[in-house]
């Protein structure tokens, strides 16, 4: 049993450590642009010059002066076509090389392949491609985005107990009904970690994506005002990513792990 | 004709030599229960009897014909009971009846999964799942899906092998009571010699692997409905135990003094009587 006291040390260190290490950061960053980084906009400059578009989030001044939610919304928008792209094509893709070991030597080593390759280098084969930097940031989207869910879904396939199989069989249920009443269920959990991990990555490519293609979004709002010569923004729009990712990474978890109680 | 039997099967896992010409035939309406050791290859004869895996040598016939594959007319209530764990207690046994028996009305099937979870006692944990499940309730809920299917034949892998005393007993109870009530050829797999005599007609033991084969069948000539406390000194009882216990102790002596490398796995109650 703890005491009271120690009770309140406990939750105190909950909140407060993590606040301490945010002002550690804080401070290395304000002494960091008074010392030998002097471009580094300071702490209180930074604020000073977004405010306006933090406390306005979705004002429209212009086409590249907006509110940072705005631009948010734009960037969330864009990502959840590339993303939606990825798990259309990524998880029956997953179940194929889960299910058959023909498709698994077919595919598995071109999976293994284009999986590491960079949303830098997709860019521009998009494109070529399409001609147009919507769809080409949509594809390198999808393309660096669907891998996790391809692999974690064709591990879930894969580890749908035996068990679980051998009931179908013994009921006698069609192929189709085994697929979406026994394995899909079954490799759920499994896919949601894939999906995840996909959008992980669907929203880090977003800002390659808008940089180089100069869509307006976070990505595009933060290469403009680099060009610009604003570099407090810079750290507004990296803090908002960094903010929107850990967001959305926990509704997945939150998701992910109620498919793991059931 | 038997409804269900094995032919002079032989059946191997990798370089395991399982089963070697083994011969059962179960007439209709009959309740059969193959004893052995833990490791004989008794979930094998389940699953050769299901259709869920084929003999490398010899025929697995129902009803005279080969077995092809599985189907629900032999049910299966496996060892780790195999329940979805996603779907509700209700639900999982509605899925097997809405498989098997998917031309009945709906109002028909809903009422028929009611009616055999009522059966097993579970008429109040319709909507708890699985993981919120006991080992005997869960696999109470396995048997109510066996049942629900209405297979000719029920196949029991050590459906309590897995419980605890006290609720292995009255599984026990509740299984007898099933067999006697709704007529259904049974076979039960168990390592269990007290538990082969409380519930079956007649009693087939397997000896000790690897290269299993069936030994001699005892009838079990005991009048039902039986009584577990009466039992221990009924002579009948302790002259069948005794008989099926030396097969078994004798059938591994054999294997141990043929082979050096056969597997050696205790079996509790067979150790206490024979000491």
């Amino acid at each position: 049993m703890e005491s009271k006291s120690q009770m309140w040390i406990r939750r105190l260190a909950a909140v407060g450590l993590p606040v301490l290490g945010i002002l550690v950061i804080i401070g290395l960053w304000a002494i960091t642009s008074k010392t030998w980084a002097t471009s580094l906009p300071t702490p209180w400059k930074t604020w000073e010059v977004s405010r306006s578009y933090v406390l306005d989030p979705f004002s429209k001044r212009g086409e590249l002066d907006q509110g940072i939610l705005r631009f948010t919304w734009y960037s969330l928008e864009r990502v959840a076509q590339g993303y939606g792209l990825a798990l259309l094509i990524g998880t029956p893709l997953g179940f194929l090389l889960g299910m058959s070991r023909f498709f698994q030597a077919l595919f598995d080593p071109i999976v293994q392949i284009l999986r590491p390759v960079s949303p830098l280098a997709w860019l521009p084969l998009g494109l070529v491609i399409f001609q147009q930097p919507g769809p080409a940031g949509l594809f390198t989207i999808a393309m660096c985005s669907m891998w996790p869910t391809v692999l974690n879904t064709a591990l879930g396939v894969r580890s749908v107990p035996q068990d679980y199989l051998n009931v179908a069989k013994v009921l006698r249920l069609g192929r189709m009904k085994t697929l979406f009443k026994v394995m899909l269920p079954a490799a759920l959990p499994y896919m949601f970690t894939g999906f995840r991990l996909s959008l992980g990555i669907a929203w880090l490519v977003i800002v390659a994506a808008e940089m180089l293609t100069g869509a307006p979004g976070v990505g595009g709002f933060l290469w403009q005002e680099y060009n610009a010569l604003i570099y407090e923004h810079i750290i507004l729009c990296i803090v908002t990513i960094g903010l929107v990712g850990f967001i959305l990474d926990r509704m997945m978890g939150a998701i992910e792990q109620r498919l793991k109680v059931a | 004709m038997a409804l269900l039997e094995l032919l002079n099967v032989d059946k191997s896992h990798g370089q395991t030599h399982v089963l070697r010409n083994a011969s059962l035939a179960v007439e209709k309406g009959e309740f059969v229960a193959i004893v052995g050791f833990s490791g004989a290859g008794k979930s094998t004869i389940i699953s050769l009897l299901s259709g869920l895996s084929r003999p490398d040598k010899g025929q697995v016939l129902w009803q005279g014909k080969p077995v092809e594959a599985p189907g629900p007319e032999r049910g299966v209530v496996f060892q780790n009971y195999s329940l979805l764990p996603w779907l509700t207690t209700f639900e999982n046994v509605y899925f097997a009846v809405d498989s098997v028996l998917a031309s009945l009305p709906k109002e028909e099937k809903l009422r028929r999964t009611e009616r055999y979870l009522a059966m097993v006692g579970l008429g109040h944990a319709h909507e708890r799942k699985p993981a919120q499940l006991s080992g005997g309730m869960r696999q109470r809920v396995a048997l109510a899906r066996a049942l629900a299917a209405d297979p000719e034949v029920l196949l029991m892998d050590e459906p309590l092998s897995a419980l605890d005393a006290l609720t292995r007993a009255s599984l026990q109870d509740e299984i007898e009571r099933i067999g006697r009530v709704s007529g259904k050829t049974i076979v039960l797999v168990t390592n269990d010699v007290d538990e082969a005599i409380l519930l079956a007609d007649r009693i087939v033991p397997l000896s000790a692997g690897p290269a299993a084969t069936f030994g001699p069948s005892s009838e079990v000539d005991i009048p039902r409905p039986r009584d577990r406390r009466a039992l221990n000194h009924d002579p009948k009882f302790r002259a069948l135990k005794a008989q099926i216990t030396e097969f078994l102790l004798d059938s591994r002596q054999k294997r141990r003094s043929g082979r050096v490398e056969a597997p050696s796995e205790p079996l509790v109650q067979l150790v206490e009587v024979a000491s």
